[in-house]
């Protein structure tokens, strides 16, 4: 039991030396020394309660997504149809409960529809089950309803393309070391320290960026559009900015328009003449050919540019436009305009997200909490060292060193994870350095006890060690737990405390145990005392 | 050297005679804890009723205007603000609902928050925005449940742990005094109205934690003692097992308090709720492994058969040592 072969001598303190040597980068960082180039940089990072920042919960809504897919299956179910060597007429064709619903005019026909439908869907991932269920009601009625296991994919895609958009923008705007993850099925978590005003960032978030050129409907009337009444075949769409208050709307075509995706660029631009801001966008060939389709058929009418579902402007076309760039006016400031010019560069989001959540601390609060945390940590490890030295004297010792050993190896090991120091972070930093002491506490009072039931030295320290491990293991498991499940259901900071206090527990009986054993061990063999002054 | 002991070598106190009248002043104090928790309730942060907190420092003043602020962010028409101090006096937070439709469009509850810094930093030059906190109350219902369920779960695995690794008297022992430290530290946060934060919650694992080592302490002694004194009467045997371990228990809580207390008295003011929860339970759970968990036993009737491998009872397999 005291027994220590060499080889395992140098296992202990290789474990312990590589540990609290890569705690080094983050003490020097603290001390504000720095740190040589080119050696490995194993650093705690600090959270954003400690360095100041923005976090951003964003969600998504996944009925947005159930109706986008029932609006894009409607375009397939058109086309295919029209495009049949025997086109097929349906009617009445409609979004009813979160489903597509048309009738077959020509009942003779219903086989031959299923069949044109029938490839435009598709497995839903590894689930076994398609996307989408296609049934017959009524003789003639088909129902094409999204299955749940297509609309989930169809919203994990979604929020894979996001991810990527979000990220593009963030990037775009020149922060330093974003964090963007997923979260759940609809959310996206946005982190970006240092960040103290994340208006500019939530404008360009909450901007869905889908633009979208349409003709307008002049024969609508004005009173029905007034009063948001659609022609067939027709929307309604309001303005982005009103007069007095009131946005008016306007009547443009539901389909034959063409999509603003296309894009190869987008810049901010002005107009010449009245000097205000304007986007000017640059169509990719198959968007340039379209863009140039739609113009060249339609010369003298007007057209509504809409960006999230409000018109910019519906200007008249007075020439095709063929070069393949357009440039896009409304009531824009310098300021919306490169930031619309940013979100068409990094694409559409594929949904709208929502803030359901925001957190921005101060730079100065963090650096507070880090200077104030800081000292009670000094003070509190001091108090309790000289507590533990007067208390066990030469063993005390032992369990100092294997405290300030300890310090080193969590602040080491977390930089080695990557994880983040947060406000709770220090305050379980601090805890664990008083519940380490408690195994040392425990083997030494055991030790105590078998020397007054009259153990001889070595006996009673092994014995010691022994019989107080139990309560050590069981004791640690209990917290292990703890922090375990605060891990699972925390989110941000209290994370980042459960994660100190896993790697501390796990280091504490390291250094506790393992540690203090062996240096005990190695006094005996050398000193080899008749009596303990414990 | 002489070395410093807080307690004798050999103490006898007789702890489990005054088991009664401290079981029932432990139940009495559970029940006043959630009698407070039911009327006063818990003042509950933004985190878990959703809405928005403003924390704002005002650097060269002595004392927050609480007042004044109250009577300017009033007039912004979000309706009344409540503004509590956290750490020092020039320190506080201005806590608000949502407004109406912020659930559906974000940018209303932003333009609240942009209002009020904007109406605060204009009338008060030295004031310094500390953060905003703004969280719908979608999440913070997801944010309550969830720190519900993590409780719940946390002191069940950690009961279920201590019936597979001890017997299932020990593991019912366990969760009462669990149920008994949480109760009490809520009963603190009722009384104090300190605010209740996921901060909080995560004291409460650390709690949950923490507080059993002493009752695992006590535990772990008893079954030794269990099965090296088959005769002893269970009272006595649990007196004496406390007693073994109480020079143990005593220098480990006060290690445990002397670095709380410089946390607590030194650390950062954000965490001065979190610390005091933690304290407490470390105090609590002290008290509790000795008149809780101990006594229980007696009660459930544990008896050294339970430990013993060979003999007749049924709870052979439990006996083994892993």
């Amino acid at each position: 039991m005291l027994d220590f072969p060499r080889w395992k001598v140098i296992l202990i303190w290789a474990l312990a030396l590589v540990c609290a040597l890569s705690a080094l980068p983050t003490v020097a960082g603290m001390a504000g020394l720095r740190w040589p180039a080119g050696l490995p940089e194993p650093k705690v990072n600090l959270g954003l309660d400690l360095a100041g920042g923005s976090h951003i919960l964003l969600e998504a809504d996944p009925t947005q997504v159930r109706t986008q897919r029932i609006e894009a299956m409607e375009e397939s179910v058109r086309n295919k149809l029209r495009m049949m060597a025997q086109p097929v007429r349906i009617s009445d064709i409609s979004n009813n409960n979160g489903s597509l619903n048309f009738l077959v005019d020509d009942p003779t026909k219903i086989d031959a529809v299923r069949e044109a439908v029938l490839p435009l869907t598709n497995g839903a991932g590894l689930t076994g089950k398609r996307d989408w269920t296609i049934n017959v009601v009524d003789g003639n009625r088909f129902v094409l309803a999204p299955t749940q296991e297509g609309i989930d994919q169809a919203v994990t895609q979604a929020m894979d393309t996001a991810v990527e958009v979000v990220r593009k923008r963030i990037d775009a705007l020149g922060t330093k070391e974003p964090t963007i993850i997923r979260s759940g099925a609809n959310r996206i978590v946005v982190q970006v320290p240092g960040l103290q005003d994340p208006q500019a960032l939530k404008n360009l978030l909450g901007q869905t960026a889908k633009l979208e050129f349409k003709l307008v409907d002049q024969s609508a009337s004005p009173a029905d559009v007034a009063q948001g009444i659609a022609p067939p075949g027709d929307e309604i769409v309001p303005y982005a900015e009103g007069k007095g208050g009131v946005a008016p709307k306007i009547a443009v075509k539901r389909l034959g328009g063409i999509r603003g995706d296309q894009l190869t660029n987008a810049q901010l631009s002005n107009n010449p003449q009245t000097n205000a801001a304007t986007v000017t966008i640059t169509f990719n060939s198959d968007g340039g050919a379209r863009f140039a389709k739609l113009t060249s058929a339609n010369v003298g009418k007007p057209f509504a540019i809409i960006l999230d579902g409000k018109v910019l402007s519906s200007p008249v076309i007075n020439e095709a436009i063929l070069g393949g760039s357009a440039v896009i006016s409304g009531n824009f400031t310098v300021d919306s305009a490169s930031q619309l010019a940013i979100s068409l560069r990094s694409g559409a989001l594929p949904v709208d997200l929502k803030v359901v959540e925001e957190r921005t601390v101060g730079p100065d609060l963090g650096a507070d909490s880090i200077r104030k945390g800081m000292i009670a940590m000094g003070v509190g490890t001091l108090a309790l060292a000289v507590f533990i030295l007067v208390t066990y004297g030469r063993f005390g010792v032992y369990a100092c060193a294997a405290l300030v050993l300890n310090m080193f190896m969590i602040l080491g090991i977390m930089g080695v994870v990557g994880t983040t120091l947060t406000l709770p972070g220090i305050a379980g930093f601090v805890l664990t350095i008083g519940a380490a002491v408690d195994a040392n506490v425990l083997i030494y009072e055991r030790i105590r006890e078998e020397r007054h039931r009259g153990r001889r030295v070595v006996q009673a320290v092994e014995m010691g060690y022994k019989e107080a491990s139990h309560a050590i293991f069981d004791a640690n498991i209990t917290n292990i737990i703890a922090a375990t499940l605060m891990f699972a259901f925390g989110s941000g900071p209290v994370k980042g405390f459960a994660v100190v206090l896993i790697i501390g527990i796990a280091t504490s009986v390291f250094t506790a145990v393992v540690m203090t054993r062996m240096w005990v061990s190695q006094w005996l063999r050398r000193a080899r005392p008749a009596d303990l002054n414990l | 050297m002489k070395l410093l002991k807080l307690v004798p070598d050999h103490t006898n106190i007789h702890f489990l005679k005054w088991r009664v009248p401290f079981y029932v002043i432990s139940m009495l104090l559970v029940a006043a804890s959630w009698g407070l928790v039911l009327t006063r309730g818990l003042n509950l942060g933004v985190d878990f009723i959703g809405g928005q907190m403003i924390r704002v420092t005002f650097e060269r003043s002595a004392e927050a205007p609480v007042g004044v602020l109250r009577d300017e962010v009033t007039r912004l028409g979000y309706g009344e603000p409540e503004i509590q101090r956290f750490g020092k006096p020039n320190e506080i937070s201005i806590r608000m609902k949502l407004p109406a439709g912020a659930e559906h469009d974000s940018t209303l509850s932003d333009k609240m928050a942009r209002t009020i810094t904007t109406a605060v930093k204009q009338a008060h030059a030295d004031a310094r925005i500390d953060g905003v906190d703004s969280v719908s109350g979608k999440v913070s219902k997801e944010l309550g449940w969830d720190a519900f369920r993590a409780l719940g779960l946390a002191a069940l695995f950690v009961a279920g742990y201590i019936w597979l690794r001890f017997e299932w008297q020990f593991g019912i022992g366990a969760l009462l005094s669990l149920v008994h430290d949480v109760s009490l530290t809520l009963g603190m946060f009722a009384l104090t109205q300190l605010e209740f934060d996921l901060n909080i919650v995560a004291a409460l694992l650390t709690l949950i934690g923490y507080s059993l080592n002493d009752t695992i302490v006590v535990y772990d002694r008893i079954r030794e003692n269990l099965k090296k004194y088959r005769k002893m009467p269970i009272p006595e045997l649990l007196d004496l097992s406390v007693n073994e371990t109480l020079a143990r228990t005593i220098v480990t809580s006060l290690s445990m308090l002397i670095t709380l207390v410089a946390l607590l008295l030194l650390g950062p003011q954000v965490i001065f709720g979190f610390t005091a929860a933690i304290t407490l339970g470390i105090f609590v759970g002290t008290y509790s492994s000795i008149y809780m968990a101990a006594p229980i036993l007696i009660w459930l009737k544990v008896s050294s058969k339970s430990f013993v491998p060979g003999d007749a009872s049924g709870d052979v397999p439990a006996a083994k040592r892993a």
